[in-house]
């Protein structure tokens, strides 16, 4: 079972590489990748250093392109996978079918990834892609089961990546548009989810406000740690009571699962967080690579040791872990 | 151009959807969707009475199609979905890429708001895949619609969600039975006792999102009857509604009206208002925040 972890900088990817990954992953300084957040990602000749890095340590660089291209926006998109063909990259990570499409017809040699963001949750989904563009890797968005990942293993044509640490989405990605409801900009069209630039912090004499284009998401105590105001992380109002109605904050976290996502026959686990700081992509890395070795070298005993929890858990949105979606109570 | 009526989002009980399908029979819309498409615990109808009103609307002189789930996560749900494609006599929306893979080469099919059309290379593949006609995705903008109708392969519809709230998140969690302390698998059909939704609201009392089950949608009411001119303009063929509960019929009627030019737009508006708790927004179509109002009032 192949690490994937996440590079928003080249000092993060150095980190990845350093302590363990076996492959990492990285978009262009764009809204061509679903983290197009300020200050991360490469350029093209900083990718290309990237890739020089990790290919003589022999880690691999997958490059994603997972946003959704608007008619004004379709040449831009074309241009960064014909720059991302030339540098030498294992695999692009795609979502749309039509630069699927443009890819594969492109640049038939080069290896495509379907994007969580590509929203593929089923094998019949996951085969039209296969069919159509060859595609030979799926990452599954963060809705399904253990089981229902487990059966989508049986009867999938391609490897599947599934997440296995990070921030949670809560929604099945590629089809939540709650952040451009709010904020105009969403992880499909500009690829970002409740964008710094639209956050606000208010001080009140009932606590710190949060705001997301003026939209309150959470009021906190004056001994409570506020987090960043992701829109469907906060505190609302339901039938007369206040609590986080969608989602608390808090990590997916597949440590305690991981001899079974092995023996299905997941391919990679994947780190979110490229836009996490070099410090934490190296600890989670580190953390991940020891529990991937333990399992394969003993599936049968193995269970996630006390630190390794302890230490993710420390990093962790809201210092916690869940299983989401792959624990049916959790649905 | 025609008007459509969207599958009901909401979990409504056999009687009530059998009612409301009598009333729409009559009613101005010329193509009514059918389906359950949030969740498929929802079992008050079988696919039996969803061809059983699919008849008499056809005998009314409608255009039926068939809508299926939008989150496809369990085999049940793509057994479901298969005897939905399979129905001889229907047109199927899509909303999700296993539906355009079971259809594709088999019958035409319409491609709904939730599979991802952002560009013309996309429509042209589903186009090529057997798709007859298309649902604008939601967060798409005016500017975004003018080049894709520039380049809209020949012999594909285009439909627009024009009014309604808009469904903005599927998840694999339930939010009505979180929001009673239950889990999904022991969710007691909550959402039966919300037919217009659970509404959400933030903490300084503004309406914000609307919690249906394991979809979640605007707390306000998405409102493009400004833009029906528009539209003509663009060659749009479809306007589409969201069904709800309360003033179908009126809202209907304000939406055939405004197509016929027969009904002045500040009257069509404050028509609209009274059937609406929460306010309006169109902030999509004009490239904004979704929950924007663009349109001066």
């Amino acid at each position: 079972m192949e690490l994937v972890c996440p590079a928003g900088s080249l000092p993060a990817l150095k980190s990845a590489v350093e302590n363990g990954a076996d492959a990492v992953y990285l978009g262009f300084r764009d809204g061509t990748n679903a983290r197009n957040f300020p200050g991360l990602n490469f350029d093209p000749d900083e990718a290309r250093q990237a890739v020089k890095y990790s290919h003589q340590r022999d880690v691999r660089v997958f490059l994603a392109i997972n946003t959704y291209p608007r008619p004004s926006q379709w040449k831009k998109w074309c241009r960064a996978v014909d720059k991302a063909a030339t540098l030498g990259i294992d695999a692009l990570i795609l979502a749309d079918a039509g630069l699927m499409d443009y890819t594969a017809r492109s640049y038939p040699d080069l290896r495509l990834h379907l994007s969580v963001q590509g929203s593929a949750t089923n094998h019949e989904a996951i085969d039209y892609y296969v069919r159509h563009f060859g595609v030979r890797r799926v990452v599954l968005p963060r809705v399904l089961s253990l089981k229902q990942v487990q059966n989508v293993l049986t009867k999938v044509d391609a490897e599947v990546e599934v997440f296995g640490f990070g921030s949670l989405c809560v929604m099945v990605e590629g089809r939540c548009t709650l952040s451009s409801y709010v904020t105009g900009e969403s992880p499909n069209s500009s690829g970002v989810c409740s964008p710094a630039k639209f956050v606000k912090w208010e001080e009140s004499s009932s606590g710190r406000r949060s705001r997301l284009n003026g939209v309150l998401i959470d009021v906190y105590a004056p001994d409570e740690s506020a987090g960043y105001p992701t829109l469907c992380k906060g505190r609302f109002e339901v039938g007369g009571n206040i609590y986080y109605a969608i989602e608390e904050p808090t990590s997916l976290n597949v440590l305690d699962i991981l001899p079974e996502l092995m023996r299905a026959g997941v391919a990679a686990i994947k780190l979110e967080g490229r836009q996490r700081s070099p410090a934490y992509v190296g600890q989670v890395t580190r953390i991940l690579r020891e529990a991937i070795d333990a399992c394969t070298a003993d599936p049968e005993t193995f269970s996630p040791e006390v630190r390794w929890l302890e230490q993710l858990d420390k990093v962790a949105e809201g210092r916690t872990h869940t299983l989401g979606a792959y624990s049916r109570p959790w649905q | 151009m025609k008007l459509s009526l969207g599958p009901i989002p909401y979990y409504w009980e056999r009687e009530r959807v059998i009612a409301y399908y009598n009333r729409i029979a009559d009613a101005a819309v010329d193509i009514v969707y059918l389906g359950e498409t949030v969740c498929s615990k929802r079992r008050a109808l079988r696919l039996s009475d969803w061809l059983e009103i699919a008849r008499r609307l056809t005998d009314a002189g409608k255009e039926v199609v068939l809508s299926t789930l939008t989150l496809i996560e369990a085999k049940s749900e793509l057994s479901y979905m298969r005897s939905l494609v399979e129905n001889s006599r229907y047109l199927v929306e899509a909303n999700d890429m296993a539906a355009v893979n079971m259809l594709e080469g088999v019958a035409p099919f319409v491609i709904g708001p939730h599979v991802n059309v952002y560009n013309n290379r996309t429509l042209e593949l589903m186009a090529h895949a057997g798709a007859r006609r298309w649902v604008m995705p939601l967060e798409l903008d005016h500017d975004s619609l003018v080049a894709l109708q520039a380049g809209r392969p020949a012999g594909l519809e285009t439909e627009v969600f024009v009014y309604g709230r808009l469904p903005l998140a599927f998840s694999a969690r339930c939010f009505t039975a979180r929001a009673h302390n239950l889990s999904k698998d022991d969710c007691g059909f909550r959402c039966a006792d919300y037919p217009e939704g659970l509404f959400l609201r933030t903490r300084e009392g503004k309406s914000f999102l609307n919690l249906n089950g394991i979809q979640i949608l605007s707390g306000d009411t998405y409102n493009l009857v400004n833009e029906v001119g528009a539209m003509r303009a663009l060659g749009v063929d479809i306007l589409r509604l969201a069904p709800q509960l309360q003033g179908m019929l009126e809202i209907i009627e304000v939406f055939r009206r405004v197509m016929e030019g027969n009904l002045e737009l500040s009257f069509a508006d404050a028509i609209l208002a009274m059937q609406q708790p929460d306010g309006f927004c169109d902030g999509y179509w004009h490239g904004t925040a979704g929950m924007h109002r663009a349109h001066a009032r």
